[in-house]
């Protein structure tokens, strides 16, 4: 094993051992917990850094150890996989921050941030897989792990909601676990490969195969909260906010996301996938979840459901851009992965922020509140504009490409659900930012902390301002080197072009 | 038909009748006693079946067998009347409690 | 050296070693729970010596007292037999640590006896060659069983034991006229001998009906299970970790060698396998079905396990084209099943021990009050339910594939069925141990060996899951499955 073999599991390792040692601390270690929290974060982020350096430069990064006879477990830092790595990285570190401040007073905290790595990990192990099978183990994982965040907070409403999650993530995973098995069962082989592993296969399989892609995309689009499998999302909304924001942007709806992506990529092809007629039906399943996540988000006052419906109409944008079947609009998707998830998680920040710092929950009590927290509604700004799409913000960028490949596919109609979307997007998201700039503030808020002269905790304050820059910074530099867009390219040309 | 075929199909007969007795009967020193009727059948069989075929000399290694069953036998006939005495202390009865949540 | 460990008859000792230490602590009750303790240690020392000899020289036989078949007995040992050895030892560990503590005063006096002398009938059994030896220690076994069930003395307890004991007598009989029966056919009781000698005939299948109902009766197979869950949830924790975890399996263990060896190739093809088949499917559902309904711990446990033995019969019907894959799923789901489920048991234990009860609608916030506990029973879960990572997700991965390649479309929707079920009842229990009861209790300290037992145990059933090969490949030393051995 060479040291480049070392890198993966590092990866995953530098949020598990602090998972696993967090969880034996006793609630009164608050100093260790952090530091432990933030210095695994800060080692993931810069051993992603360097792999990223590394694939650039043309190296190789893949461990791979025996599980069955025949089968591997594999983990290896391809273009996508680090794409996603990167994102939750990132994000992950802003996330930690963000919930050390938000959880500053509240108990079980050890148990909290224990199962936060664990769900961190999953997701790294999820972006790192290798093969079918290592992606429903971490999969799986993930399932297991955010269960206890869900219902972290102990209460009847919070059981019932982790109970719907489960049943739909059980489910899926039940679903998951069949296809995949017939998948090797078929072909005695699951590892990802570009531009598909099923070529071989002959025209008396293709039956089979549908039903394997329709179980498939079954099983990932319950975490990508594809309509009609999105019911567990809103529900999940009791979860404290990190927690929100973890499941929206960097890991729940992300794997499904990522999920479906890795299938129709590198576990069919776009191109065999395509001749399968599989993709069409999947594109207009992605455009209803878009139009129907819109307009439910559209009649929701409180602001954390509407948060949630969003979330499920914007996953599907990335699904949309992989069933467009284009290299353009690929780019389109893949670039939302990482786009989607910096705007999303800064809008749950800031509604983080308004239930701790004001006690505010719904859209109907944010009067004037941007007069009261400027720094808190000015993110929340950026996101929203970003989430409609208007430039410089990142949401511009992928709806972009989304309709220019859509274009150069030939879908036109695409054009119309973009246009759709957005004027919903619009309409869901402006009448907040009037209320928050424009209205006089109420004499007295729901349920006021006070924080001196700060607007809120500086913990608070500083992750989702972090994270609006970043989706401003997406935007703006798109063309730079590095830059999600640039990654996004050398992955769809990766996917694209033929050998 | 041969005498050892006669004792082997006895055997089986009380084997049967053992079986019979402990379905139907609700007490437990009843059970037992079916229990007993049962493994004298299963020993009869054995105890028969050692004469093979023909005029080979009989084959020791079932009565072996039936000696280490008695033994076995008589050990959890043992057990099981414990079983009953403490039961009997405990619930006034020995019968099995009727299990109505199955 | 080598000669020492190559020549050392360590099936012996593993068999007399815990009957003397049974009788020790039966004699001297003070020093009763340090002996066992020492003799279980002892055990799974023995237990890697043997492994050692079986790596050098392959299958171990030995003839005890130099007597040799048919008047004398003979140990035999390939990897299945290793397998079983090993899981008994490490569970029997898991136990025993657990024991140490839970019993206390005269309950321990009564305890170490009657364990150690199930250990010892347990590795005769797995020891056996012949089928008259394995009736001797089944009903060793069995009666040993049948008292530690008793140990707590309650009315539950003592109707459940008796039950039990009907049960086990019922279907040793059964066996031992089969035993018969198949002596008087063929002139053997050796198995490696009556696999040679036995033809298709009548008293083949009479045997079979008559051994088969016996041990199925014991395996606690559904509809044969009706004796399993007042059993295992009456008794003391640990019994119910031990027969659940072993006792069971142990029955199928001889199901499973009489199957490989003598009635499977005779029989095979002729329904049988698609009945066994069929009780397992029922047995997945309505155990299932009923653990889901419980409101009482324990039997919602022992209801699992009525649920998961039906998972090792599923293998039946599937082995006629892909031998290999379905025994190794059922080696994997014994393997796992015994460590998860022992953990389950010793986590309800504490529980029960905790609050005083074991309702589970009134768990009351034990994932922050008993970490250790809700995490033991949380990742022994995982492995019921069959999720990765975890042995039960190997097992049931290899029972799904040898199901999709002869195209069993019945048998994967009952394993996915059985698998959501699972996941209904387990999560039922975790849901509640996050919320707080109406009323609470006072609760007791739980001590930190029987925490720290249980997840160790969950921790292992986990950790199975990461090794499939070298646990595939030891078991194949011998070729029990009859498909060639697979050295590493």
């Amino acid at each position: 094993m060479n040291w480049n073999a070392w890198m993966p599991p590092l990866m995953i390792a530098s949020s598990l051992l602090p998972g696993l040692i967090i969880f034996g601390l006793t609630e009164e270690r608050v100093r260790l917990r952090t530091v432990l929290n933030l210095s695994g974060a800060l080692v993931k982020l810069v051993l992603v850094g360097f792999v990223l350096w590394g694939v650039s430069q043309g190296q190789q990064y893949e461990t791979r150890l025996a599980l069955l006879p025949g089968l591997e477990l594999v983990l290896r830092a391809g273009p996508l996989s680090l794409l996603f790595v990167s994102l939750s990285a990132v994000l992950w570190l802003v996330t930690t921050v963000y919930a050390i401040g938000y959880l500053e007073h509240s108990p079980h905290r050890s148990r909290f941030f224990g199962f936060f790595s664990l769900c961190v990990t999953a997701t790294v192990g999820v972006a790192l897989s290798g093969n079918l099978i290592t992606f429903l183990l971490f999969y799986e994982l993930l399932t297991l792990a955010t269960y206890p965040l869900v219902v972290h907070r102990g209460t009847e409403a919070a059981r019932h909601a982790g109970l719907i999650y489960l049943r739909y993530t059980i489910t899926g995973g039940a679903l998951l676990l069949v296809a995949t098995v017939w998948l090797y069962t078929l072909t005695g082989t699951l590892e990802f490969t570009p531009q598909g592993f099923l070529d071989s296969l002959g025209a008396e399989h293709h039956t089979a195969l549908i039903i394997i892609f329709t179980l498939l995309i079954a099983g990932f689009g319950v975490k990508a909260a594809l309509v009609p499998l999105h019911g567990w999302l809103p529900q999940a909304m009791v979860a404290p906010a990190p927690v929100s924001a973890l499941l929206h942007a960097v890991a729940v709806v992300k794997a499904g996301a990522f999920g479906i992506v890795r299938v129709v990529y590198d576990v069919f092809g776009v191109e065999f996938a395509a001749n399968l007629g599989v993709l069409a039906p999947l594109a207009w399943l992605a455009a209803i979840t878009i139009i129907y996540g819109s307009l439910r988000a559209l009649f929701q006052d409180d602001l954390k459901r509407r948060l949630a419906f969003s979330t499920i109409s914007q996953v599907s944008y990335i699904v949309l851009g992989t069933a467009i079947a284009g290299p353009v609009a690929a780019i389109g998707g893949v670039v939302h992965l990482v786009h989607q998830g910096l705007m999303k998680i800064t809008l749950f920040f800031c509604a983080g922020n308004l239930a701790e710092t004001l006690g505010i929950h719904k859209i109907s009590e944010m009067n004037g509140v941007g007069r009261r927290m400027p720094w808190t509604m000015a993110a929340f700004t950026i996101g929203a504009f970003g989430m409609i799409g208007a430039p410089p913000v990142a949401g511009f960028v992928t709806k972009w490409y989304l309709g220019l490949g859509a274009l150069q596919a030939g879908q036109e109609w695409v054009i119309i659900v973009l246009a759709g979307s957005s004027l919903l997007n619009a309409a869901y998201f402006l009448p907040i930012l009037h209320r928050a700039w424009f209205q006089e503030p109420p004499s007295t808020w729901p349920k006021e902390f006070d924080f001196g002269r700060k607007e809120t905790a500086w913990m608070l304050l500083l992750p989702p301002v972090i994270t609006a820059l970043m989706a401003l910074a997406a935007g703006l530099l798109a063309t730079s080197t590095f830059s999600p867009l640039e990654w996004a390219q050398f992955i769809a040309e990766h996917e694209f072009s033929r050998p | 038909m041969s005498t050892p075929f006669l004792y082997a199909l006895v055997g089986t007969g009380l084997f049967a009748l053992g079986l019979f007795a402990l379905i139907i009967h609700a007490h437990l020193l009843r059970k037992i006693l079916a229990l007993n009727v049962m493994g004298s059948g299963v020993f009869m069989v054995l105890v028969a079946l050692a004469k093979r075929t023909g005029d080979a000399p009989l084959d020791a290694v079932p009565h072996a067998m039936v000696i280490t069953g008695i033994v076995v036998a008589v050990s959890a006939t043992a057990l099981a009347l414990t079983l009953m005495l403490k039961l009997n202390a405990k619930s006034g009865h020995a019968e099995l409690p009727d299990d109505r949540r199955e | 050296m080598g000669a020492v460990f190559t020549e050392f008859p360590w099936g012996v000792i593993l068999i007399l070693l815990p009957v003397t230490g049974g009788m020790l602590c039966f004699l001297w009750p003070q020093i009763a729970k340090i002996t066992g303790l020492f003799i279980v240690f002892a055990v799974a020392l023995l237990v890697v010596g043997l492994a050692w000899q079986i790596f050098d020289n392959g299958v171990y036989r030995h003839a005890v007292g130099g007597w040799g078949a048919p008047l004398g007995v003979d140990l035999y040992a390939d990897g299945l037999s290793l397998l079983m050895l090993a899981i008994t030892a490490l569970v029997g560990i898991g136990i025993s640590v657990y024991s140490a503590t839970y019993f206390k005063h005269e309950q321990a006096v009564l305890f170490w006896p009657l364990w150690l002398f199930l250990l010892a009938a347990l590795n005769a059994l797995f020891l056996s060659a012949d089928i008259f030896n394995i009736y001797v220690t089944f009903e060793l076994m069995g009666l040993a069983a049948v008292a530690l069930v008793a140990l707590a003395g309650s009315r539950e307890a003592l109707g459940a034991a008796m039950r039990y004991l009907l049960a086990a007598l019922l279907g040793s009989l059964a066996y031992l006229l089969g035993v018969a029966l198949l002596y008087h056919g063929f002139g053997t009781v050796d198995i490696a001998l009556l696999a040679e000698r036995a033809e298709p005939s009548p008293i083949i299948w009479a045997a079979l009906g008559l051994m088969g109902a016996g041990l199925l009766l014991k395996t606690a197979l559904f509809p044969l299970h009706f004796w399993l869950p007042p059993a295992h949830a009456s008794a003391p924790t640990p019994v119910s970790a031990l027969l659940s975890a072993l006792v069971v399996k142990a029955s199928f263990y001889i199901l499973l060698r009489l199957w490989l060896e003598i009635f499977g190739p005779l029989v095979g093809g002729a329904g049988v396998e698609q009945l066994l088949g069929l009780l397992g499917a029922a047995a997945i559902l309505w155990g299932s079905v009923q653990a889901l309904r419980q409101t009482r711990l324990k039997l919602l446990i022992a209801y699992s396990t009525v649920a998961q033995v039906g998972y090792l019969f599923l293998a039946f019907p599937l082995v006629a084209a892909t031998g290999v894959s379905a025994w190794s799923a059922v080696t994997y789901l014994v393997l796992s099943h015994a460590l998860a489920k022992a953990a389950m048991f010793m986590a309800a234990g504490n529980l029960l021990c905790f609050g005083g009860h074991d309702r589970i609608a009134d768990l009351d916030r034990v994932v922050q009050r008993l970490p250790l506990t809700a995490g033991a029973f949380a990742l022994a879960g995982v492995s019921i339910m069959g999720l990765p990572p975890s042995g039960g997700f190997i097992g049931k991965w290899l029972l799904l594939e040898a199901a999709l390649m002869q195209g069993r479309w019945d048998l994967v929707v009952v394993m996915i069925l059985g698998g959501l079920l699972a996941a209904g009842y387990i999560f039922k229990v975790l849901g509640y141990a996050f919320t707080q009861a109406d009323v609470s209790h006072e609760s007791k300290a739980v001590p930190a060996s029987m925490e720290w037992a249980a997840l160790l145990l969950a921790v292992a059933a986990i950790l199975l899951g990461f090794l499939a090969v070298p646990v595939l490949s030891l078991v194949s030393i011998g070729d029990p499955f009859g498909i060639g051995e697979v050295r590493p």
